[in-house]
Parts: C-alpha cells; sequence; structure tokens
C-alpha cells in the first residue's frame, strides 16, 4: 500500500498538498493526523502540521462498492468476506440466500464475478489488473470435488467398456477441471467439442 | 428491478449520467429496456455479448424473488 507524509500550515493544507502530489481526489485516500499543528503568536513559534495520507485499495473498494449496491438492490440477506492475496481479490458470500447468487451450476456465480471484475479493474490507477475470484460457501471447492470425482468415475467406465464418453455442457472452468483431473491418465484422452454454452468434454481411450 | 440494471450499467459505464433505464411492467414479465451513450455500448455488451449476457443472468437471479421473468433490452 502507498502512503505520504506530508506537511503544511494547517492540517487541510498539508492534505491538499498531498493530494495533487498523488494526483488523485480525497475519497481516495485516508488521512491520519500526525500533528496538528499550531498557528503560533504573530507567526512566530507556529507548529507545521502533519499528516499521513494512505492512498486506498481501489479495486478492493469497487469490488465492495460493486458487491454492497448488487445485494442492497436485490434485497437479500448475504454477507461476505473480502480477502487479498498476490494480485487477487477472494471474496466469499454467505448467508442463507446464498442459492440465489450461485445459480444453476454455478451460472449466476460466474456472472457476478466477470461484472465485478471489470467494474472493479475498470479505472485503475496502479494499473495493475487484479483478478476477482468470488465464492460462495465453497462452492467452487465443493463443485471441484465433484467434477474430479464424475472424471475418475467416467475415465473408470471408459476403460471397462472401451468406448467414447461425452459429458454434458460445461463452461471453460469446469471443462478445465475435467481436463487437468485426467491429464496424468495414460490410457485417457480427453478434448472438447461444440460451441459455447453446449461445449462438452469427451473422454476416450488412447 | 430497473434499479439493480441502472446501478450495474452505471458501475460499467464511463458516463453513468447517460445511463437510462424505462420498465416496462405486464402481468408475469417486465421488460427493462437500458440504453446508455453510443461510446459507452460496448461496455455493456462485450464481445460476442459477454458482458450483457451477465447482466441478463444476474438480473435474472434477482427476478426469481419476484416470481417475474424480466427481459434486459439493450437499445
Amino acid at each position: 500500500m502507498r502512503e505520504i507524509i506530508k506537511t503544511g500550515k494547517t492540517v487541510e493544507e498539508a492534505i491538499n498538498a498531498g493530494l495533487i502530489e498523488l494526483g488523485i481526489s480525497r475519497d481516495m485516500v485516508d488521512i491520519e493526523v500526525i500533528d496538528e499543528g499550531s498557528k503560533g503568536f504573530l507567526g512566530l513559534l507556529g507548529k507545521q502540521a502533519i499528516v499521513k495520507i494512505i492512498v486506498k485499495d481501489v479495486v478492493k473498494e469497487n469490488v465492495k462498492k460493486f458487491l454492497d449496491g448488487i445485494i442492497k438492490l436485490i434485497g437479500i440477506d448475504v454477507e461476505y468476506d473480502i480477502d487479498e492475496k498476490d494480485n487477487s481479490i477472494l471474496v466469499n458470500l454467505k448467508g442463507n440466500e446464498v442459492g440465489l447468487l450461485i445459480g444453476y451450476r454455478g451460472e449466476t456465480l460466474d456472472s457476478l464475478q466477470y461484472l465485478t471484475s471489470l467494474v472493479a479493474n475498470k479505472k485503475n490507477i496502479e494499473g495493475i489488473h487484479k483478478r476477482i475470484l468470488l465464492d460462495a460457501e465453497n462452492y467452487r471447492a465443493k463443485r471441484e470435488k465433484i467434477l474430479i470425482n464424475l472424471a475418475n468415475k467416467i475415465a473408470k467406465k471408459v476403460k471397462q467398456e472401451n468406448r467414447s464418453i461425452t459429458l454434458e455442457p460445461m463452461n471453460a472452468n469446469e471443462r478445465r477441471i475435467i481436463h487437468l483431473a485426467l491429464q496424468d491418465d495414460p490410457d485417457i484422452e480427453t478434448f472438447s467439442e461444440g460451441e459455447e454454452p453446449n461445449r462438452r468434454v469427451t473422454i476416450s481411450l488412447k | 428491478m430497473g434499479e439493480l440494471v441502472k446501478f450495474i450499467a452505471k458501475s460499467l459505464v464511463d458516463n453513468p449520467d447517460a445511463v437510462q433505464i424505462n420498465e416496462i411492467e405486464g402481468e408475469q414479465s417486465i421488460i427493462i429496456e437500458l440504453k446508455v451513450a453510443p461510446e459507452d455500448m460496448g461496455k455493456v455488451i462485450g464481445k460476442q455479448g459477454r458482458i450483457a449476457k451477465a447482466i441478463r443472468t444476474v438480473v435474472k437471479a434477482a427476478a426469481t424473488k419476484e416470481k417475474k421473468r424480466v427481459v434486459v433490452e439493450i437499445i
């Protein structure tokens, strides 16, 4: 996180000087007053005001603002944790009505994640694109486990019955999980066919 | 529901003041017409309509609470 220390005749002046130096607006920073300064007597013995200006994490603030708005306007009982790791912002939605935000096969969660990512990275002064990962009650981890199990089960069946099997349509991320789950199986190959949103993975013998 | 579309659109575009919403409410469905500045059209449609699709999906989910069918039209 970026921060600078500024001095000025008054707190206000110090803040303004800092904002001009950083080239950003007041709502993008947090201010910590280190010394309020004093006027002194007839300009003598006056003390300068000192402030610390901390640049807010704009992307994270944008994510919060957007999700808060969505949750409020849909009118559901959902809360979330927000965390930052490397260049990713991880959001975990929770609450009784979180299922509504997951949707069929995570369709709504994916859409919301995509929109959040666009909004959050829109006006990014630091110029670093951050990955936004939205999860809800660990839906993604659970789904991944289910898909890996499915991949292994179908691969076994393919070997036993000596025929190819095509799975139902999945999105890119889910197909990736299937491919990765079976990439080390020496007897099996996987490939995707068809057009989105009906693209399917086929599991067959090499 | 119109407010939700408006909020999402305003968050995406460069000219939020130009975002306009018109709600046409029927018995079983609501049509929400979304209008943005011409230069912002790409910001609410996206490549191959990907953004428009995401907006519709989120709005559709919100609409299940009201048990109404919602159609979002970008005009």
